[in-house]
């Protein structure tokens, strides 16, 4: 009972002492973020706020071809010193005119200005024209006629302080809309904009859904958890990368001196085009054959090697000349097509989007395959070699690729900050690698696996969570500075966060799979890429579909603002009206995102439920 | 011949969930595995091709020596051995053809089953291990419009693709109706004597063990307690295996 009492007594002292730390925790929120509505209320907040909601109310669309009607009516300021009224009289006509009462007056005085015949709700300016000249282009005053729907208005106009002893003049300039509406300026440059947004997410959205995938499979742990391997394997398969970099590059570079003068004969574009890969399929065809059961002696299989690497050497040569068709294709049509010029201009692109990313892909493709055939060698040796051979190649080959992956590190933050000091950026690394290749042989048994797979998840998943936490705005500032500024930044920019969030999402798909059908197709004696592409890829498609999908979304509606940073789209021209005051102008191209977002939200849900 | 020797299996957390385990299949022979639920018998057939790593222990298939292999000598050792699971296991958006197709992964050229491309020899086995089974009209269907008993007859095509010499099969009827129960096991029963296919089967009602096994071993709590011919099973030996308080039913 007491301790009822006691425990009663405490919670309820606890919800007090809650409920005041949640009063102060709000009452510094209204402290720091400067909640004032005093400031709210003052008048020229108020005035400021009505114009601007009134300017954002008429968005900066259409506009109408306007024709004036002109109309003078004599008016003296200072009646005449002899005391007569001049006289002036009403035309019997069916044409606009303008009657002014009384017809002099002092200055200051208000006379009223009646006008009749003129266009229907109708107006414009009804102003004094100083001077004795009635086509002096000078007026004076702010007022304006309104027609009413007989065409008829009357205003008060207030005579200057421009007295004269002959006549001068009121002018009223009734303007009406004729034709059909037409798009503003504004309204063009919205559309071209909010184009280039579109395109902007979409290609940010395919960069970063292609490089997304191979890295969801990095980051997935069931995946990776298995995957384990001698350490010989695993340094000389580190080793591989950079060799088969280096070596890429190096093979890719002799192909372009040799295919680059060709590149500019379209016949000998289009006769490579052609016949390299029906050559290319049959040397595939005989290199790897379909049944992997056939016995071959080491000597077929290097003969077998050497040709699929002549082979590629002639694939590349080949690549070469199909950017440099395309190329020439993309000229021949921007100079011919006219209005779609651009469709050349994009085949321009495409072919150096290819000639640019052929030695890349040489270079990973080489390194993939010299860290694997490396890899290999190691797994076997540490396979059939007796222990201590096996300690000493272990030794040996992790030294090296701790040197090798310390060396370039060093390299790195020699790159970045320039120390120019090689004992602290070349061998102090390299040294401190070997040691830690070194020490790490010691310490494992030569023959033992290690989880090679969950090391490399673990440091996918850093990076990834690292560069998740940037925000796309920020990347592109930095891909501005990188690029230029343009839409080109906001694509890497938005690429960037695309790839890196997609691949967190989509490396969560992986994790929940059924591993049933996992299991089943190991069982098989599948490989784990095979395993992969038959157990894995099949389950993630819908979710894989429909996360892209979502990524898109979330890019369009990014794209809307990364131009406020100089990344292209829609966002800088709403930024600069805004900096103008130009709201209408501004209104126009918020209303158009409302448009596209809410377009993009429609139909990725649509496709959503399509696919899934 | 199947030889298992002072096979252990302890898992990460420390249960133990193979104690201990030694027994010889000769070849050709129909095995039931019976025993409670979490006596461990999946995890036995598991480690027979080795979808999990005992701890301790050897395990010999046709001399091979199963616990030793490298991983390229496991996939060899592998496709020779086909597995029926409960749960069928099959890749449930993919097409049956492609289900039944996978269980030449083994074999194929690597390279080229990656863009889903197979010999046409295969292609025709696989089209005629369907027929085997009964379900030819179903092979370019999507696997999980099957009903349960045609997605195991599925999976015995998959297996029986790997040109197999032992099936392990874990409970493969224990998720389907008596009547399709008796047709899948009838499946594996002329497998194994048309075939000379060795069949190690887990299974859980007696009827079955008694009409399609040859030999039984019995697991309690990971390890043997029984091993012999099925009509050996009297009482005594039924409350040996599955506990004192237990019922015989059927
Ligand atoms: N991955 C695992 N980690 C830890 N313990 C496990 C794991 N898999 C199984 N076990 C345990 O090992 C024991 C044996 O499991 P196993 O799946 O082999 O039993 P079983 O005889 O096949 O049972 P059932 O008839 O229900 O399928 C169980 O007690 C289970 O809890
Ligand atoms: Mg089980």
């Amino acid at each position: 009972m007491k301790d009822n009492k006691k425990s009663s007594l405490l919670r309820s002292l606890s919800i007090g002492l809650a409920v005041l730390a949640v009063f102060v925790i709000y009452a510094y929120g209204f402290e720091v973020t400067k909640v004032n509505l005093e400031e709210l209320r003052s008048e020229q907040r108020q005035t400021s706020l009505v114009r601007v909601t009134r300017a954002l109310s008429q968005p900066d669309f259409f506009e109408y071809e306007q024709e004036s009607q002109i109309v003078n009516a004599m008016v003296y300021v200072t009646c005449p010193a002899d005391g007569s009224i001049p006289q002036v009289e009403t035309p019997e006509t069916t044409e606009p005119y303008i009657t002014v009462s009384p017809v002099c007056a002092k200055a200051g005085e208000i006379v009223i200005v009646e006008g009749y015949n003129f266009a229907p709700n109708a107006k414009g300016p009804v102003r004094f024209v100083p001077g004795s000249d009635p086509t002096n282009l000078v007026e004076l005053g702010n007022d304006v006629g309104q027609t009413n729907a007989e065409g008829y208005f009357k205003v008060e106009v207030k005579l200057p302080n421009r007295p004269s002893d002959e006549a001068q003049f009121i002018r009223a300039t009734i303007r009406k809309n004729v034709g059909a509406p037409k798009f503003t300026q504004t309204a063009k440059d919205t559309w071209n904009k909010i184009i280039e947004t579109v395109f902007l997410a979409l290609l940010a959205t395919t960069l970063g859904t292609i490089l997304a995938i191979p890295l969801s499979f990095m980051a997935a742990r069931n995946l990776m958890k298995p995957v384990r391997s001698p350490l010989a394997s695993i340094s000389l398969s580190t080793l591989g990368w950079p060799l088969g970099f280096a070596m890429g590059v190096y093979l890719v570079k002799w192909v372009s001196n040799f295919a680059t003068p060709y590149t500019t004969n379209i016949v000998i574009n289009l006769l490579s085009v052609v016949l390299i890969p029906i050559i290319l399929s049959y040397v595939v065809r005989w290199a790897l054959p379909q049944d992997n059961l056939s016995s071959t002696t080491l000597q077929v299989r290097l003969i077998r090697l050497a040709v699929l690497l002549i082979g590629v050497l002639i694939g590349f040569f080949g690549l070469y000349q199909l950017s440099g068709l395309i190329m020439n294709l993309g000229s021949g049509m921007a100079k011919t097509l006219g209005s779609l010029a651009f469709l050349g201009r994009f085949f321009i692109q495409l072919g150096d989007i290819l000639k640019v990313s052929i030695p890349v892909i040489a270079a990973l493709a080489a390194g993939g395959v010299l860290s694997n055939l490396l890899g290999k060698i190691g797994q076997r040796a540490s396979e059939k070699l007796n222990i201590s051979t096996v300690r000493i190649l272990n030794l040996v080959s992790a030294a090296l690729a701790g040197a090798v992956i310390f060396g370039l590190l060093g390299w790195l933050v020699e790159w970045l900050y320039q120390l120019g000091r090689p004992e602290l950026t070349f061998w102090t690394p390299v040294i401190v690698g070997a040691v830690a290749g070194l020490l790490l042989a010691l310490f494992t048994k030569p023959k033992d696996t290690l989880p090679i797979g969950l090391v490399i998840y673990t440091i996918t998943r850093t990076i990834l969570n690292t560069l998740r936490s940037v925000e796309a705005l920020v990347m592109a500032i930095v891909f501005v500075i990188a690029v230029g500024i343009g839409p080109f930044a906001g694509v890497m920019a938005l690429g960037l966060h695309t790839i890196v969030s997609l691949a967190k999402l989509y490396s969560e798909q992986v994790e929940s799979i059924m591993a049933g059908p996992l299991e089943a197709i190991t069982a098989t004696g599948a490989n784990r890429l095979q395993t992969i592409i038959y157990a894995v890829v099949p389950q993630i498609i819908p979710p894989y579909i429909s996360y892209t999908m979502y990524r898109w979304d979330i890019n369009v509606r990014m794209s809307t603002i990364i131009g406020f940073v100089g990344g292209g789209g829609i966002g800088f021209l709403l930024q600069q009206n805004i900096n103008l005051l130009n709201y209408r102008a501004a209104s126009a191209q918020m209303i158009a995102i409302a448009v596209v977002v809410s377009l993009m939200d429609y139909l990725s849900s649509v496709m959503r439920e399509k696919v899934v | 011949m199947l030889q298992v020797k002072n096979l252990t299996k302890i898992y990460d957390g420390g249960f133990k969930a193979l104690d201990n385990i030694s027994f010889e299949v000769p070849k050709g022979q129909f095995l039931a595995v019976i025993g409670l639920s979490g006596s461990g018998k999946s995890t036995l057939l598991r480690c027979i091709n080795r979808l999990i790593d005992p701890t301790a222990g050897e395990i010999f298939w046709d001399g091979d020596n199963v616990t030793a292999a490298t991983p390229e000598e496991l996939r060899r050792i592998r496709r020779k051995i086909g597995m029926v699971f409960q749960h069928f296991n099959l890749v449930h958006r993919s097409k049956v053809l492609t289900n039944v197709l996978a269980g030449r992964l083994g074999y194929v050229n690597p390279a080229w089953s990656l863009i889903n491309r197979f010999p046409k020899e295969d292609t025709e086995k696989a089209l005629k291990q369907l027929e085997r089974v009964g379900i030819a009209d179903k092979a370019y269907h999507r696997a999980d419009e099957l009903s349960g008993g045609q997605q195991q007859r599925v999976g015995i095509a998959r297996a029986l693709m790997q040109d197999p010499n032992m099936i392990l099969a874990d409970e493969p009827v224990a998720s389907l109706d008596p009547v399709l129960a008796h047709s899948i096991m009838k499946h594996l029963e002329e497998i194994n004597k048309n075939d000379g296919v060795t069949v190690l089967c887990s299974l859980h009602f007696l009827d079955l063990v008694h009409k399609y096994a040859d030999r039984v071993v019995a697991l309690n709590q990971g390890k043997i307690v029984f091993e012999g011919l099925p009509n050996e099973i009297d009482d005594q030996k039924f409350k040996d295996i599955y506990g004192r308080d237990a019922e015989r039913v059927g």
